[in-house]
């Protein structure tokens, strides 16, 4: 089960402004607990328990449902992405050869766990079972860059790119 | 609009523009002055590939040449054979260009538009083992030759966001005749007699579901929904129709709604289909500015809307209940049947939830009456299926074939085989909950009950086509391993029973299988089938009983064994070097990720099996061919 998501919630007025003209501009539609989940989710980039309890106060549905909601689909994200999207392949071939140790390594460089993001929203780490480069075992991906062959030392120079 | 005749008269219009797109012929010509028409796929498949920067160069290309005037460049939904996409149709004529690059544009207009020289070598080429390769106009391939496209009538044909090409096909005449000349009961007994089944997979009468719920007219509320939630993996059927032919979806279910006595539809279109929502809420935009939606239309006092709703990942919201659920703001966990939708569904209200697919069907079937339908197709499957090819075999894409097309023609003719010289193993139909067709079974006729007495199912369409180098037991336990992560978890037989055969399968093969395993596996399977509250559960172990039943040798050679006779399974699977073969130059050893390979140069090697990883990267670097599985 992922942890709770060590990105302090960063809501601005504008988005809590926008978020409740989209709740009473659906408050009257049946069922509109989804679209107005979706359009929080657009607003806010994911919908942390703070959003989560505007919805339920302004709706009058209990924070259960809410978050009964928010858990079951697999698009809504309790936990921010970050800019940079970093995945780290666990696959055999990968593991092998040490992308286990470069995971921790990027876990204590970035200070958070497989499925968070940094507070400062820059990054996110994920894991994923192997991009077909075993090859160029051990891989990572950045977004969309491919680094192969990646050592533990080269994890400070790898974040350094972006941030 | 407010009439019949205001709709006519569009249709007459567009009959002459459109008139060009409807045949090869070299003499055809558009009532809009243009020389040309070039339709543009843009199904998600070429978009992806990059048809939306075709467009913009066509767009300039044709400025520079002067001829912006004279030709019309058509952005279209897919037109079905994707391996070979992006896809470009140019009329008259119906040339059929492939592989379409964005620097192909520049060459297309300037000798084929301007100058009337079709470009060669882009235009798509058939060959047939011994003959010589030929050149075909569009509707000649092999490939189309053979369908009969009813649901996918407007696919490739038509642009989607222009509702006037719409009304130029017929479109929204259905719904006028029966506005104005049909009674409720008439319109349910024409869906009853075409034999038209739900398309969705199960094959349910969709006129038995109609008259189900056609009580109590206009004294209760009722409504009218539309599956959109096509999750099968390898399923793009549903996807192809909404983003080609948006309206049919509309049209169909306002027809519906007059029939049971509703007037508000939804549709649930799952939200991984950005370009289908898009297509859709553009549609819905100018069906209303017609008048064609909402209040009194075409001035019969019949009203009805339709609302849009997303899905947010969830595969068991496919399954009808759940997509109820989910339309409510719930999460979307099915409910027991009875009492069925028709009778208490959304919101409690009698409903009636159809197809993508099956909508599509509905116009034509009211236009030219249910003995059209019922012409096409089997005794008890009337009409046609549209069916999504994938796996291994040539043509990749979307066809829509009448109903008792022997799978072989399917195969091998309108799929153009199984690449690689490859021997034909298994063709998969009804994704997830579906079983496998084998080979002594290549001929059979394709239908509801043809398919579902060798244990498979129709489905929703995707046929995924497996050769010689596919494990079965793989297979079924990939299909197992989705099931597991879809299941929503409420009963019992589906959240425990399918983890329980996924952790069988997985020791299967991974060699610590036994043979008690097996009676295991089936006795779950019959369990789970019998006792799961929805159709996921139901059908999640088809896979399993299918492969078991036509491919038992090989679960039994993983298991007596400890062999994966396709060379699949890693754990079964050792990679050998042939020490003849080898010439020790020693590529492989220095590319493998973990130092398993032993020798020395020109020395043969060695593969250190304990330390192999089975990852394959020794076999793809071997210039020599001395590295194979066994």
């Amino acid at each position: 089960m992922k942890k709770k998501s060590g990105v302090p919630f960063n809501g601005t007025k504008e988005q809590e402004a926008k978020l409740l003209e989209v709740i009473d501009e659906l408050r009257a539609t049946p069922g509109c607990l989804m679209p107005i989940m979706q359009h929080a989710q657009e607003i806010y980039g994911y919908l942390p328990y703070e959003v989560q309890k505007i919805i339920s106060d302004q709706l009058g549905v209990p924070m259960e449902k809410v978050y009964g909601v928010a858990t079951f689909y697999a698009q809504f994200n309790l936990n921010p992405k970050g800019t940079y999207k970093i995945s780290v392949c666990l696959g055999t071939a990968c593991y092998v050869k040490g992308s286990g140790p470069i995971m921790e390594e990027l876990e204590k460089q970035l200070g958070i766990h497989d499925g968070e993001c940094t507070s400062d929203g820059l990054f996110s780490l994920d894991t994923c079972r192997c991009v077909g480069a075993c090859g160029l075992a051990p891989v990572l991906l950045v977004n969309d860059d491919v680094y192969g062959r990646v050592t533990v030392e080269q994890v400070s120079e790898i974040l350094g790119k972006y941030r | 609009m407010k009439t019949l005749e205001e709709l006519r008269a569009i249709r007459e219009k567009m009959e002459g523009i459109l008139q060009v797109r409807l045949a090869d012929a070299e003499s055809a010509k558009s009532d809009d002055n243009c020389r040309y028409h070039v339709l543009v796929c843009g199904g998600t498949g070429c978009t992806s590939s990059g048809s939306v920067q075709i467009i913009k160069n066509l767009e300039e290309e044709l400025k520079a040449n002067g001829i912006e005037n004279d030709v019309a460049i058509v952005k279209t939904g897919c037109h079905g054979l994707c391996a070979v996409g992006p896809l470009m149709v140019v009329y008259p004529g119906g040339t059929f260009y492939t592989r379409v690059d964005e620097k192909d544009v520049k060459e297309i207009v300037e000798s084929h538009l301007k100058n009337g020289k079709i470009v060669d070598r882009l235009v798509y080429t058939e060959t047939n083992e011994g003959t010589e390769a030929i050149k075909k106009a569009y509707r000649e391939t092999t490939f189309y030759r053979k369908q009969k496209r009813i649901a996918l009538r407007n696919c490739g044909v038509i642009n989607p966001e222009k509702i006037d090409e719409y009304i130029g096909t017929r479109g929204y005449e259905a719904l006028g005749k029966v506005l104005t000349t049909m009674t409720p009961d008439e319109v349910i007994q024409t869906v009853l007699d075409s034999g038209l089944r739900g398309r969705g997979g199960a094959g349910f009468p969709t006129g038995l579901k109609w008259k189900f719920a056609s009580g109590n007219r206009g004294n209760v509320q009722k409504y009218v929904c539309c599956n959109a939630d096509e999750g099968d993996p390898g399923a793009f059927m549903d996807r192809s129709v909404l983003e080609g032919d948006p309206h049919v979806v509309f049209e169909a279910m306002a027809i519906a709604g007059y029939a049971i006595g509703s007037n508000q539809g939804y549709i649930y279109v799952r939200a991984e289909y950005p370009i289908a929502v898009e297509r859709l809420t553009i549609a819905l935009k100018q069906a209303r500015e017609y008048g064609l939606l909402g209040k009194d239309i075409f001035g019969t006092g019949f009203d009805f809307d339709i609302d849009l709703r997303l899905g947010a990942g969830a595969f068991v919201c496919g399954e009808e209940t759940a997509l109820m659920t989910s339309i409510e703001g719930n999460r979307g966990e099915p409910r027991p049947r009875p009492p069925f939708p028709a009778v208490k569904g959304l919101f409690g209200k009698p409903t009636i939830l159809n197809n993508v697919e099956t909508w599509a069907n509905v116009p034509q079937i009211i236009l030219n009456g249910p003995e059209w339908f019922a012409s096409m197709g089997t005794e008890k499957s009337k009409g046609t299926k549209v069916f999504a090819l994938g796996g291994k075999i040539n043509h990749t894409g979307l066809v829509e074939i009448p109903m008792g097309t022997p799978l072989r023609t399917v195969i091998e003719e309108i799929g153009g085989g199984i690449p690689n010289g490859k021997k034909f193993k298994a063709a998969q139909t009804g994704g997830p909950s579906g079983g496998c067709i084998p080979a002594e079974h290549f001929d059979i006729p394709i239908d509801y009950d043809n398919l579902i007495s060798i244990g498979s199912m129709m489905g929703s369409g995707g046929l995924i086509v497996m050769d010689e180098d596919n494990c079965m037991v793989d297979i079924a336990k990939f299909f197992l391993q989705f099931t597991v992560d879809e299941s929503c978890g409420k009963c019992t037989p589906c959240r425990v029973g399918t983890k329980r055969m996924l952790e069988i399968l997985d020791r299967i093969t991974a060699g610590k299988g036994t043979m008690k395993d097996l009676d295991e596996l089936e006795e779950l399977a019959y369990y789970i089938k019998d006792n799961a509250l929805c159709g996921l559960g139901q059908t999640a172990p088809n896979p399993v009983l299918s492969t078991l039943r036509f491919f038992r040798d090989e679960y039994i050679a993983h298991i007596e064994e400890k062999r994966c006779p396709a060379g699949v399974c890693k754990a079964l699977t050792n990679f050998y070097i042939d020490p003849e073969k080898c010439k020790g130059c020693t590529l492989c050893a220095r590319n493998c990720p973990v130092d398993a390979i032993e020798g020395s140069v020109k020395v043969p090697h060695v593969i250190n099996t304990e330390k192999c990883i089975k990852c394959g990267t020794c076999m793809d670097n071997c210039k020599f061919g001395a590295i194979s599985k066994r």
